[in-house]
């Protein structure tokens, strides 16, 4: 008998909630804001589907509802990958500096 | 155009960079490498959906141009964002995330094709249940982390809003949705799907008005998590190991970070999200503190306390990041070092309005990071230092949590600020802070107040030191 795909997907999924569960406990507290602004930035990997959803042609128009709505998830999830990774980098290069004015 | 196999195998790598993103925030030294890693693993992540879908029509004229639109909304606002205003913006991002999440779902609702799925009015019942979960977690979160966005910014306020009923109506739209998921796929009919969108949009507004101010770190941390499931669910929608991936990342990194601002406020997770907390102020403490004596002082007290003190802690909270006190305050301890004074922060889980929230205000106005310590590093420090200096900071220092088991915050971990040989308390007057609680700490004989803006107090300390 042959194993649904969508097992195998689940196992994934469960498999890295428990990575997610080890690597986030051992995140100093300190960088807990830099945390949640980097899972922001990596969760717009959603830009994936909004992607394949505006480029999918199954008519000549390129602006059917389901393309319209591929657009607007591009620029949402656009916002929040720049958004997110640059205010994160921003923040761990102000944690960097005082190391540098320590020595 | 590559294989499917293929785009696979590179959609697993940029799971695996993502894991490494968050793997190097274990240190401040790995975290910048980290953060590269994730956008190294987003940029794979495009340019192999790009390679993937292989078909370019004139759409990827348009796909570019938003993307470029957004990015640089995105960018402007990262290089323009306040750090006080970090939370405001995490809540925005998290809305974002989730209505990009429901378009996604709609999206493929409607050309199903695109993404393997079947066809209008046909679509597989496996995929049609997970782009509904996801639609729904991605409308809960985004309208969910609206309000805690109009909450945190102050448009709205942070009193909790609750009606008679609340959880019932709660209940009763939850069970609507399960509802109209299962006819939704039995019937495949369009109007059971924004029907059940809809619902989720109210839900999460619902969701979050009863939850009060205090607790808004919990709640930012919450809809983090939310956001992350709902990026698990299109993940299954579209066979996508890198958004399965992420989804499960982002969601257990939201959990624990709730728990942990749970524990930090020694409320359990079920009371937060039930909400009512942090709104009222009971008349019968009012009274009490009137009558009460209060040492009061001037900066040039404190500077002589501070200046014949040999160890100092400082115990910033929130009130210091809204009086813009934290270069000042900075300026001050920098004098304090000269005078060979060992300084030090202690900073408590829920200081500031998000995780590790005063931490990153710290480090902005260039505290060393190692002189930052968490509460449980810190606490037995205080009965061997001189002075503490509490400045913006309240609840997290009450004595009554640990005395007083009829206290709101009673068994709240706090720091125990009143073991110093003297407190410095700068303050603007003795009114209670979030939970509504009088400070015993105010009128304790060690304890000197300092009442003015956090700011000006202690750029007044510095000209006097």
């Amino acid at each position: 008998m042959e194993i649904d795909p969508f097992i195998f997907r689940f196992s994934i999924f469960i498999l890295a909630i428990f990575i997610g569960y080890y690597v986030v406990w051992s995140v100093t507290p300190s960088l807990h804001t830099p945390l949640m602004s980097v899972t922001n930035a990596i969760s717009s990997v959603i830009i994936v589907g909004a992607i394949i959803a505006a480029l999918a042609s199954s008519s000549n128009n390129i602006f059917e509802t389901s393309n319209i709505f591929g657009f607007l998830a591009i620029i949402l999830a656009a916002v929040n990958i720049f958004g997110g990774f640059l205010v994160t980098q921003r923040m761990l290069q102000m944690y960097k500096k005082k190391k540098k004015d320590k020595k | 155009m590559i294989s499917a196999n293929l785009s696979a195998i590179f959609y697993l790598i940029s799971g695996i960079l993502f894991i490494l993103a968050l793997r190097g925030l274990s240190s401040p030294e790995t975290s910048r490498q980290g953060n590269f890693f994730g956008i190294l693993g987003m940029i794979i992540a495009i340019t192999v959906t790009f390679l993937t879908v292989g078909n370019f029509s004139n759409a990827i004229i348009y796909v570019l141009l938003f993307l470029v639109i957004g990015g640089a909304i995105g960018a402007f606002i990262a290089f323009k964002i306040p750090m006080t205003a970090m939370p405001e913006l995490v809540a925005g991002f998290h809305s974002l995330v989730g209505l990009a999440a429901v378009f996604v779902a709609v999206s493929a609702f409607l050309n199903p094709q695109a993404f393997n799925l079947g066809s209008p009015g046909n679509i597989k019942l496996a995929s049609l249940i997970e782009m509904s979960i996801g639609a729904a977690v991605g409308a809960i979160t985004f309208s969910g982390s609206i309000i805690a966005f109009l909450k945190l910014r102050g448009i709205m306020s942070g009193s909790p809003i609750t009606f008679i009923g609340q959880h019932f109506v709660n209940l009763l739209l939850g069970i609507s949705i399960l509802a109209l998921i299962y006819y939704l796929c039995t019937t495949q009919s369009e109007s059971f799907f924004w029907g059940m969108i809809a619902i989720s949009f109210i839900i999460g507004v619902l969701l979050i008005i009863p939850i009060g101010g205090a607790d808004m770190p919990v709640v930012i941390s919450m809809l983090n998590s939310y956001s992350g499931w709902a990026a698990a669910g299109i993940g299954f929608t579209l066979e996508n190991t890198a958004l399965i991936i992420t989804g499960a990342l982002v969601g257990s990194s939201g959990a624990i970070l709730s728990y942990i601002m749970c524990k930090g406020m020694n409320r359990s997770f079920f009371s937060v999200i039930l909400g009512g907390f942090g709104g009222e102020t009971s008349t019968g403490e009012k009274q009490k503190k009137d009558q009460k004596p209060v040492k009061s002082g001037n900066a040039e007290d404190a500077a002589f306390l501070l200046k014949n003190a040999s160890s100092v802690i400082i115990v910033p909270g929130y009130g210091m990041a809204v009086a813009q006190a934290q270069h000042a305050l900075r300026e001050m301890v920098d004098a304090l070092k000269k005078n060979d004074i060992k300084v030090s922060y202690a900073v408590h889980p829920v200081a500031g309005r998000m995780p590790g929230h005063m931490n990153v205000l710290l480090a902005e106005a260039n505290v060393p990071y190692d002189e930052v310590f968490e509460l449980d590093d810190i606490n037995n420090d205080f009965a061997n230092t001189d002075v503490a200096f509490v400045i913006g900071a309240n609840d997290v220092t009450n004595p009554v949590a640990k005395t007083d088991p009829k206290s709101p915050i009673y068994g709240m971990p706090v720091l125990d600020v009143e073991k110093c040989k003297s407190v410095l308390f700068v303050k603007r007057s003795l009114s209670p802070g979030y939970a509504g609680v009088d400070n015993e700490l105010f009128y304790r004989d060690n304890t000197l107040m300092l009442f003015a803006d956090a700011k000006k107090m202690t750029e007044d300390i510095v000209k006097s030191i």
